[in-house]
């Protein structure tokens, strides 16, 4: 497997450990944005091996995570009002205020587990007497791909068909945890993916305004260990630049194609963050002339709010304020069998990296 | 084999009512097919005589779908049970065999499950001795379930069992992981993706058998890790014995394509269902014979030793990673969803 085994390579991983140590000499805290390099970070057991100054702090980068409670009570309104709902398969776990999707669908619901949009386009074809809502959550990654089956079902007709959407973008989020007076964090590795879209000239200038260093990094061990590196040596040096360590990916301008997709069916505007809040022009919203696929206004579904869970400090966990083991409900009240909060749900979540990885060890010290 | 075939494209709610159509069905199809001197008697049930203590194992098969690359769920429901009796250290002879089918399945379909089941039946040397058929209404069911009951004599030097395990014992792995779940998985609806990869169902009552020929008690314990993946079973296993499992994940045996797949879908191959494969606990001494002996049998050519019992991290599995790092393996929770990206 090119591009995989290379980089799970046991003695170039070592490598760069080795110079990672030899390097640091004071404590840094680097946040890896993305979910999926937490999930890489504690599968492979790199934060043991990581010296001591460099604590890695995770971020909110995982979809599930920071999908609104309310949002995820409209996906099962909609599946009870007899709705087909198709979504991504790590979100239909995650609890609402009463129940999750997957609840949901125990008790009858139309739930359908997609790995692409476009299927839920085929779907509404094939069941034209029923509407069919893909619950379109998800970064920059994901906005390509459901851009294009909204684009897909305007071309071909498809009337029943629309998205929930909860599409929220990266840098804004950055910004929000920057802004916040408890931040502490000294330098990001910035998300791959996101970065293999949106490409990263828009982190040049945050980079400059907060003084920190981005590196761009990508998920198996010695993309971690090599972006933590590079992290490190600017820090060490007083640097603060965006570098891109996942260049075998990820271009300064992005995917163009998948860039052009995105603009022509969402625009920017105001998101709610799960456990963060609302954080203004942080994610997509359909454009008006896509407004007949908006499924919240298509069902009367906007106006669902949703508390969260008030023994959840998820908030603390996606700004990276708190470790998920020093909430006093995890692993107690809060596992991934009943989860408090969306990090303990998807493998991706902070939460749940740490339950089933790492934390089990951390206890038996 | 031949079946007759029926005056019926597929089966429908007559077929279990219990009257002629029942009948019909019974004998042109499932009579004909298994024929031996214990169903032959046609009655309510079989007696048969056992001059070892016996292993008992049932098990419900609900694949969806029924027919997937390198086999059915009649071969899976043969297979599944044979090898749960063997795992009991135990040679298996006679099954029960009990169909829940919905309305509206093919009779080519079911004729091909039945061959299948006889085919699988003979392969491992078993007779299916009793069974039921009932047809429920379509939308409650999902095709066919089939349920197996084995009945096995205990090989008279096996002694399976997690109270034989202890701290040094080596754990091995008869062949590669995650390939059964991965043939299901690239052909479910919506999830289609081009691949060779196969269910490596099959019977490992002859595998199984030769172990215990040779080293009897001294293998400690087997079991094949189906559904839940390996993680699961070796995670119950730390949790019983009060002991750590140390595994290495260079050892785990893996077909290049099945990693790739789980690649691509998110998916962690010490999560997916195996049918083929079976793990043993075995005293260290021995180790390096076991894994020689099974490398001779086409169902163990790719033994390998992956890890060990140990005093530290009791009732935990531990992994080392390809880098060096420890990870805690812990059991499944729920179904292993794909992740959004």
């Amino acid at each position: 497997m090119k591009y995989l085994s290379e980089y799970r390579n046991f003695e170039a991983t070592k490598s760069y450990l080795k110079l990672i140590e030899k390097t640091v000499t004071k404590t840094w805290k680097i946040m890896e944005i993305c979910g999926g390099q937490t999930h890489g970070l504690v599968k492979n057991g790199i934060l043991d091996l990581l010296p001591e100054k460099v604590q890695m702090i995770h971020g909110p980068g995982c979809p599930v995570c920071v999908t609104p409670l309310s949002l995820i009570d409209k996906a099962i309104e909609l599946l009870e009002q007899g709705v087909i709902v198709c979504s991504f398969g790590d979100m239909i776990r995650v609890p609402g205020s009463k129940k999750s999707l997957l609840e949901a669908k125990a008790n009858g619901g139309d739930l359908r587990i997609l790995y692409s949009p476009l299927e839920a386009v085929t779907i509404s074809k094939n069941n034209p007497d029923k509407e069919v809502v893909f619950f379109a959550v998800g970064f920059e990654t994901t906005a390509p791909a459901n851009a294009l089956s909204v684009i897909q079902a305007q071309k071909e007709g498809v009337k029943n068909y629309s998205i929930l959407v909860s599409h929220v973008l990266v840098p804004p989020a950055m910004e929000a945890i920057l802004d916040d007076e408890f931040c502490n964090i000294n330098a990001f590795l910035g998300a791959g993916h996101v970065c293999a879209i949106m490409g990263y000239n828009e982190y040049i200038p945050l980079s400059k305004k907060y003084k920190i260093p981005i590196v761009i990094t990508g998920f198996e061990p010695l993309d971690l260990v090599q972006g933590i590196y590079m992290a490190v040596c600017q820090l060490e040096q007083g640097k603060y630049e965006v570098e891109n360590q996942y260049a075998r990916v990820v271009k300064k301008e992005g995917n163009t194609a998948a860039i052009d997709v995105i603009t022509k069916v969402f625009e920017i505007g105001n998101r709610s963050w799960r456990g963060i809040g609302e954080i203004p022009n942080s994610g997509y919203v359909l454009k008006s002339e896509f407004k007949a696929f908006d499924a919240e206004s298509k069902f009367g579904v906007s106006e669902i709010q949703a508390p969260e869970n008030s023994d959840c400090i998820a908030g603390l966990v996606l700004k990276g304020i708190k470790k998920p083991y020093e909430c006093s409900q995890f692993g107690k009240a809060c596992h991934p069998g009943n989860p408090l909060g969306a990090p303990m749900v998807s493998s991706e979540g902070a939460c749940a990296a740490y339950y089933h990885f790492s934390n089990n060890l951390i206890s038996l010290k | 084999m031949d079946i007759q075939k029926l005056g019926y494209d597929s089966i429908n709610l007559g077929h279990g009512s219990g009257g002629l159509m029942t009948r019909d069905l019974l004998d042109n199809m499932i009579f004909n097919t298994f024929s031996n001197p214990f169903l032959n008697q046609k009655h309510d049930g079989s007696i048969v005589k056992f001059n070892n203590p016996i292993a008992i194992s049932t098990d419900s098969f609900v694949v969806s779908p029924i027919f997937f690359k390198g086999g059915n769920i009649g071969e899976l429901a043969v297979n599944g049970t044979v090898n749960d009796v063997a795992m009991c250290g135990a040679i298996p002879k006679y099954l029960s065999l009990a169909f829940i089918i919905e309305e509206g399945l093919k009779i080519n379909e079911f004729r091909d499950i039945l061959n299948s089941i006889k085919k699988a039946a003979d392969t491992s040397q078993v007779q299916i001795i009793t069974g039921d058929t009932k047809v429920v209404e379509r939308g409650k069911g999902d095709k066919i379930f089939i349920n197996t009951t084995g009945f096995g004599e205990v090989h008279p030097k096996a002694n399976i069992s997690t109270d034989n395990i202890k701290v040094g014992d080596k754990i091995i792995l008869n062949g590669q992981i995650a390939q059964h779940g991965m043939a299901i998985m690239s052909q479910r609806q919506g999830l289609e993706f081009e691949s060779d990869i196969i269910s490596d169902t099959t019977n490992l009552n002859f595998l199984i058998k030769d172990l215990l020929d040779r080293f009897g008690k001294d293998i400690h314990f087997f079991r094949d890790p189906t559904r839940g993946g390996l993680s699961s079973v070796l995670s119950e296993i730390a949790t019983d014995i009060n002991n750590g499992i140390l595994i290495f994940e260079n050892k785990l045996p893996i077909e290049k394509q099945v990693a790739a797949a789980c690649e691509i879908l998110g998916l962690d191959p010490l999560y997916v269902a195996n049918e083929g494969v079976f793990l043993t606990i075995v005293e260290a001494s021995i180790a390096d014979e076991v894994v020689d002996l099974m490398r001779k049998d086409d169902k163990g050519k790719n033994a390998v030793c992956i890890g060990e019992i140990t005093k530290d991290h009791s009732g935990k599995v531990v992994m080392n990673s390809h880098i060096g790092g420890k990870r805690i393996v812990s059991p499944l929770m729920g179904e292993q969803l794909p992740r959004i990206c």
